[in-house]
């Protein structure tokens, strides 16, 4: 048989392709454009909403149960000429940041702790990880009867929702510290002060800000449970609300809403990650 | 001046674990070091070599016995011991002459700091990264350099401080083969140059024959010193020395050692008796 020319393997050359056809896009974990990860990107968004588009176009549907895009927005355009969207924004935007903040400003010191010294995981992880199986919503009747209907019950809801979450993910960030970065310390005769303050919490920093961007995520979905306390405003209210009156294309205005500021949020995070730890996304180039 | 040795380990022992599970890592260990002499450590795995450099460097208790570092007992970690790891003991956040000059931002340093220290101190930071070959990274981060550098730039963080002895645990382990012996005759020139006391622990037989002036063969279950063998060759080594007939001689003297002390020449007989069963049976 004589050797096949080269010219029949067209796109199956071994090693890594090169970026054309849809072969490069299904090689395991192989690296794809800028261009075709922005034009996927905005495909997946772009999809949902085209479809949802053309299945509430037909009227097949009754409004009641899917509303179009354009009703939505037009709902949302009344929302925030009548009935003060900023404000429900602001005040549930506020509500999610003290809560996460506050849960954030306990759980990084005391993860650190659990973290560190086997002494403490020992005395407090068991005790978290049986709270943080107890639903948030639970604890709703509670939060009234110690913390009042005001302001603070908001916060406190969404405070148990994300802390012993997040106590536990920091206390991980800090085992995942490498042994061999603290012992090195241990053997220039660091004190144990310097080796938490220049070692494991210098070393944990940026695991420590993903570990803040995800548990901001789980903050906000307990938005909609902390406003069902007593609440008159803010974005999970006026869900609430509107479910009342089936009002849906509010309920959609609403959802999608949380989901815009979530991801604003989360990219707003991604680019503080990459300007605070530039050594983790340089190209190696020596 | 005493003649006492730089370190003393006198019948070492160390326990782990309690109870049925116990293991018995290190057994009556004794070792002396003298100031100066670069020893290395081999052994099949589970020999405890590791913990014995843990245990001199005080970042492993030891059960019984005693290990004088200048005749003190040594009680933790400290800076006159410093320690080179295999991988991941460089800090990712600073470049890589931040992370050399670590130890200068510790207390243990800057307690009695003078201008004329500091400069000394920079000084040496210099000379070091020159030493190591690191000048054109010295602004780098260690994620930007190949495992050979990285390892350059753990050893010159460690000599810094001018410890008096230099540990180091299967430093180049993680190396391909070309940039070890690279790296061989980089540490051999370099605790030329700063007369350091070194005890280097490896599996590699000829690793440990071409840096070590003494080869301290340890022994698995229990953990102990099995033999201990002068190295013949001249104190100061360059790689044709690896073709010699001694070296070649002392290391398959070494490796049948460690073979027979692991019990893989018992497993070959095994093996041998197996396969002529299996053999018998088809036949």
């Amino acid at each position: 048989m004589p050797p096949s020319p080269p010219s029949t393997h067209t796109g199956s050359t071994p090693g890594r392709p090169r970026g054309q056809g849809l072969r490069a896009l299904w090689t395991i974990r192989a690296p794809i454009s800028p261009r075709s990860y922005w034009a996927l990107a905005g495909l997946g968004l772009l999809l949902p909403l085209a479809a949802w588009t053309l299945l509430a176009s037909f009227g097949a549907i009754n409004k009641v149960f899917l509303p179009g895009p354009l009703d939505v927005l037009v709902r949302l355009g009344h929302w925030w000429s009548e009935d003060d969207l900023a404000g429900d924004i602001g005040i549930s935007v506020y509500r999610v940041v003290a809560g996460w903040a506050l849960s954030a400003l306990i759980a990084l010191p005391l993860g650190l702790y659990i973290g560190t010294f086997r002494s403490v995981q020992a005395l407090l992880e068991p005790l978290t990880d049986f709270i943080r199986y107890m639903p948030a919503v639970a604890f709703i009747p509670l939060v009234m009867l110690w913390i009042g209907i005001d302001e603070r019950s908001k916060v406190a809801i969404i405070f148990i929702g994300t802390f012993f979450q997040m106590v536990l993910m920091v206390a991980e960030d800090m085992r995942r510290v490498p042994t061999a970065q603290i012992e090195a310390a241990q053997t220039m005769g660091a004190t144990r002060g310097e080796i938490l303050e220049k070692v494991i919490l210098a070393s944990a920093k940026p695991a420590l800000l993903d570990t803040l961007r995800i548990t901001m995520g789980w903050a906000w979905t307990y938005l909609v449970v902390a406003e069902l306390v007593a609440a008159n405003s803010g974005l999970g209210y006026a869900i609430v609300k509107a479910q009342r009156f089936l009002q849906t294309d509010k309920i959609f205005a609403g959802i999608l809403l949380i989901g815009a500021i979530g991801l604003a949020i989360d990219q707003a995070f991604r680019l503080v990650h990459r300007l605070a730890f530039p050594w983790l996304h340089a190209r190696s180039g020596l | 001046m005493s003649t006492a040795a730089l370190v003393q380990c006198r019948s070492v022992g160390k326990i782990f674990g309690g109870g049925r599970g116990q293991v018995t890592a290190l057994e009556n260990v004794s070792l002396d070091v003298a100031e100066g002499e670069f020893v290395t450590i081999v052994g099949a795995s589970g020999c405890g070599k590791s913990t014995l450099l843990r245990a001199i460097g005080g970042l492993e208790t030891h059960s019984s016995g005693d290990i004088l570092v200048e005749g003190r007992a040594v009680q933790g970690p400290g800076s006159d011991r410093a320690m080179v790891f295999q991988n991941y003991s460089l800090y990712p956040w600073l470049s890589v002459a931040d992370n050399i000059r670590f130890t200068r931002c510790l207390s243990a340093h800057t307690r009695d700091r003078t201008s004329s220290s500091v400069e000394a101190a920079l000084g040496r930071a210099e000379a070091l990264i020159r030493l190591m070959g690191l000048s054109h990274v010295r602004e780098a981060h260690p994620n930007q350099l190949s495992g050979g550098m990285q390892q350059r730039v753990a050893i010159a963080r460690a000599l810094l401080s001018r410890p008096r002895i230099l540990l180091m645990d299967e430093p180049f382990g993680a190396l391909d083969a070309q940039t070890r012996e690279v790296m061989h005759d980089l540490i051999l020139h370099v605790s030329e140059l700063e007369r350091s006391t070194v005890i280097f622990v490896t599996h590699d037989v000829e690793e440990a024959i071409y840096l070590g002036k003494r080869v301290v063969l340890m022994a698995p279950r229990p953990g102990r010193i099995d033999s201990v063998y002068e190295v013949p060759l001249p104190a100061h080594r360059s790689q044709e020395m690896k073709q010699d007939p001694i070296f070649l001689r002392l290391r398959t003297q070494i490796l049948d050692r460690i073979r027979e002390t692991a019990g893989m020449k018992t497993d070959l007989d095994l093996l041998r008796k197996l396969s002529g069963a299996a053999a018998g049976t088809l036949g």
